[in-house]
């Protein structure tokens, strides 16, 4: 197994993970560990979610660049990293 | 006569006719009326004089208006007596008028236009066109006779044209294929499209500057690249996404720790005197290192949160494979690389300049060069039986300067006796004895009747900070050497250390004369160079110690660790005869600590232990006294000076009473 491949399922199974996403550039998902319909939602939301995020970010500074995003809420926290082509979401309970 | 006018009274009709000749001859025959008055002669001559006044008898006298003014009726003062029989309006103008001058005008333009129309016209029109045709004669060359256009001489002309009769055609195209585009102009984007233009030009230019032979190479391989590029479209891209993913999970995960790392302080050592405690933070283990000990921790010199550890064996009999990890504190879960060996690793450095280059040294003698940059997973450069191996586990290794050549160059101590200096040269690794640890001056007599050179065992060295060739040996049977690369057969000096082997020897980091060893023999010492006969202070620690640091903060701060699971950490400035911390960071008591290292810029001290776990823990503030810098000087880091003089200062307080023997 490649070496991104074992890192995500480690991720999958870390304490508290409940489910991880990775969206390609046009915002569809590619590859997911939740339900077809949560999926399509989370990918759509947060890609759009993202992209403001970064707009914001780069025309402050343009050599300036988004790292990653963490969104914290009552139930949980979602984090996003972005990438030059992809995005990588997960989702995780933090009080476990 | 008046019967006559009785008749012509009744016969009024009638007698007309008969009457009618003589009246009408005598048309002037005087009548009397009856009524008329009787005059005296007086009366009838009286003269009546008779007004011809211009008042119009018609025009009323006495025109009432009311006055508001006054709530009256007024009679008019005087009314107007003017009478008009007739009105007419004329159509004359005066020749010196606006209106005359613009006709005449006119006139002089058009006049050769319509001459038959000024002959039409009246006397008068002629008579001024021929005067403005006349002026202008006088004036100048007349521009052109312009034609008088008014009611009288304007003549219309118009004519009409054939109209075509109109047809209609029309054509339909496909319509051209559209396509919605949208974007957006941020700065950033304006950015982005600046640099690459700017990465194509320089292409460009290195593009000129090559060979042209080479060019259809380059192509070529591009090409291949280009296909694979495409042809992988999947997950391998996500690589470094997913490792910050993966930090940040476990950094909520392990939340409270990372916390306390950065911001906890024990407000308890107020009130504790002057001892401090070492808070537990993360602890690292790796499922396949499990059953193997650690053997060595180093921290990486420049990203300070990442340290390598290397697990072994040190039972002579339980000798499998070994294991390098690199971890990070970011992620605590994981190790960053694995590197797997066929020997149990035994000591490893990591090169101060090139921090991806690690030296270790395996416990069946030989050295590997591990190169984290490259994806192999097996050392770069291992040296092997052919090439100087040594015969015995190789208990440490340091890198060194480059040499002249500017090639790599590292060097190792092992059981066998030897101090090697292995050289890196293109693929291999060259060595040569630096030195060999002789246990006698004279050379024994061995079973032949040959000359036989006992060698002592190396178990560990370290360099001097700032003396280059100068360097510490300690020895299996507890001794310490002081030698120098120059001289490859005899030591400068000998010192009588411990009892039982040196298990590590160290130089402070800041006084350049003061060096730190410790032993199985459950001592640890502290010794000045220059005298070498009495070692400045000794601590008993009740058990055999495994290894001992200097702190990177600190002259006078260093830490120990235990066979029975303990840490302890001295400071001289506060306290020469005891521990200030002597704490237990094990699970299970009876594991033996193997390894300590401080974090050069965090306060945090890493200890492995022979089940393969790796403990960090934090210094509590009584662990960490540092001199108080003065206002102005807070940034400056550590002050060398400083803290050579609180050595000197405690040193010279010991060293008195050996000056007096």
């Amino acid at each position: 197994m490649s070496e991104v491949e074992e890192t995500i399922k480690r991720i999958q199974s870390h304490k508290g993970v409940l489910g991880i996403i990775v969206v390609n550039s046009e915002g569809i998902p590619i590859l997911t560990s939740l339900d077809n319909s949560t999926t399509v939602q989370y990918a759509g939301l947060i890609h759009q979610l993202t992209m403001k995020a970064r707009s914001t970010v780069r025309d402050i500074d343009p050599q300036n660049d988004l790292t990653f995003l963490r969104l914290r809420s009552k139930k949980h926290e979602i984090m996003v990293a972005p990438d030059k082509e992809y995005l990588l979401i997960v989702i995780q309970n933090p009080s476990e | 006569m008046k019967g006559r006018p009785k008749i012509r009274d009744d016969d009024d009709m009638t007698e007309i006719g008969d009457l009618g000749d003589d009246s009408y001859v005598h048309g002037k025959t005087l009548v009397k009326p009856d009524d008329q008055l009787d005059l005296t002669e007086v009366e009838l001559k009286e003269e009546f004089t008779r007004i011809l006044t211009a008042n119009n008898p018609h025009a009323p006298q006495n025109i009432v208006r009311f006055n508001f003014k006054e709530r009256t009726y007024k009679q008019t003062s005087s009314v107007e007596q003017i009478a008009i029989h007739f009105a007419l309006d004329g159509n004359m103008l005066h020749k010196d008028s606006d209106e005359a001058r613009r006709q005449r005008a006119k006139a002089g333009m058009g006049e050769s236009k319509s001459e038959a129309a000024l002959s039409e016209a009246g006397e008068e029109e002629g008579g001024e066109g021929e005067d403005g045709e006349k002026e202008e004669v006088v004036e100048a060359p007349p521009p052109k006779k312009e034609s008088l256009r008014n009611q009288f001489n304007f003549s219309e002309r118009a004519s009409q044209t054939f109209n075509n009769p109109y047809r209609e055609r029309g054509t339909a195209t496909e319509p051209p294929p559209r396509a919605n585009f949208s974007s957006t102009a941020n700065q950033w984007e304006i950015y982005d499209a600046y640099y690459e233009d700017l990465q194509k030009q320089e292409k460009a230019k290195d593009k000129t500057k090559q060979i042209p032979t080479y060019r259809k190479e380059d192509d070529k391989t591009k090409k291949k690249l280009v296909a694979m590029e495409t042809a992988s479209d999947d997950i391998s891209r996500v690589t470094r996404a997913a490792k910050i993913v993966e930090r940040m999970v476990n950094q909520n995960t392990f939340d409270d720790i990372a916390q306390d790392f950065s911001y906890f302080e024990d407000a308890s050592d107020e009130f504790r005197d002057q001892e401090g405690t070492l808070l537990p933070l993360w602890k690292f283990s790796f499922d396949k290192a499990k059953r193997l000990a650690v053997t060595s921790i180093c921290w990486n010199p420049k990203y300070v949160d990442m340290f390598v550890v290397g697990h072994g064996s040190y039972d002579f009999t339980k000798q499998g494979r070994g294991m390098l990890l690199f971890y990070t504190l970011k992620n605590p879960s994981h190790p960053e690389y694995i590197y797997s060996t066929e020997s149990g690793v035994m000591c490893l450095d990591i090169h101060p300049i090139y921090q991806y280059l690690v030296c270790v040294g395996f416990y069946d003698g030989s050295v590997g060069v591990f190169n984290t940059q490259e994806k192999r997973p097996g050392p770069v450069y291992k040296s092997t039986a052919k090439s100087g191996k040594h015969t015995d586990p190789v208990w440490q290794v340091k890198w060194q300067k480059d040499d002249l050549d500017n090639n790599l160059n590292l060097y190792s101590v092992s059981s066998d006796g030897r101090v090697v200096s292995w050289t890196l040269v293109k693929d291999e690794l060259i060595y040569a004895d630096v030195i060999k640890l002789t246990v006698d001056d004279l050379p024994t007599e061995g079973p032949d009747g040959t000359q036989l050179q006992l060698l002592g065992c190396g178990t560990s060295f370290d360099f001097h900070k700032k003396i280059d060739y100068l360097f510490l040996v300690g020895t299996e049977e507890g001794k310490i050497h002081k030698c120098s690369k120059a001289y490859s057969s005899q030591f400068l000096d000998t010192i009588d250390a411990h009892h039982m082997a040196v298990d590590a020897v160290r130089w402070n980091p800041f006084h350049p004369d003061i060096f730190i060893s410790c032993s199985a023999d459950w001592t640890v010492k502290i010794w000045d160079h220059n005298y070498g006969n009495q070692a400045m202070f000794t601590f008993d620690l009740n058990s055999a110690v495994g290894d001992v640091a200097w702190a990177p903060f600190s002259s006078t701060v260093f830490a120990a660790v235990t066979a029975d699971g303990k840490v302890h950490v001295f400071d001289l400035n506060i306290n020469k005869y005891e521990a200030l911390c002597e704490q237990s960071v094990v699970q299970k008591k009876k594991t033996k600590l193997t390894h300590i290292e401080f974090n050069p810029r965090h306060m945090i001290i890493c200890v492995g232990d022979e089940r393969g776990y790796v403990t960090s823990l934090k210094l509590s503030p009584n662990l960490r006294k540092v001199p108080k810098k003065k206002k102005g000087e807070e940034n400056v880091g550590i002050d060398h000076e400083i803290e050579i003089a609180k050595l000197d200062k405690i040193l010279s307080l010991v060293r008195e009473p050996d000056n007096k023997e």
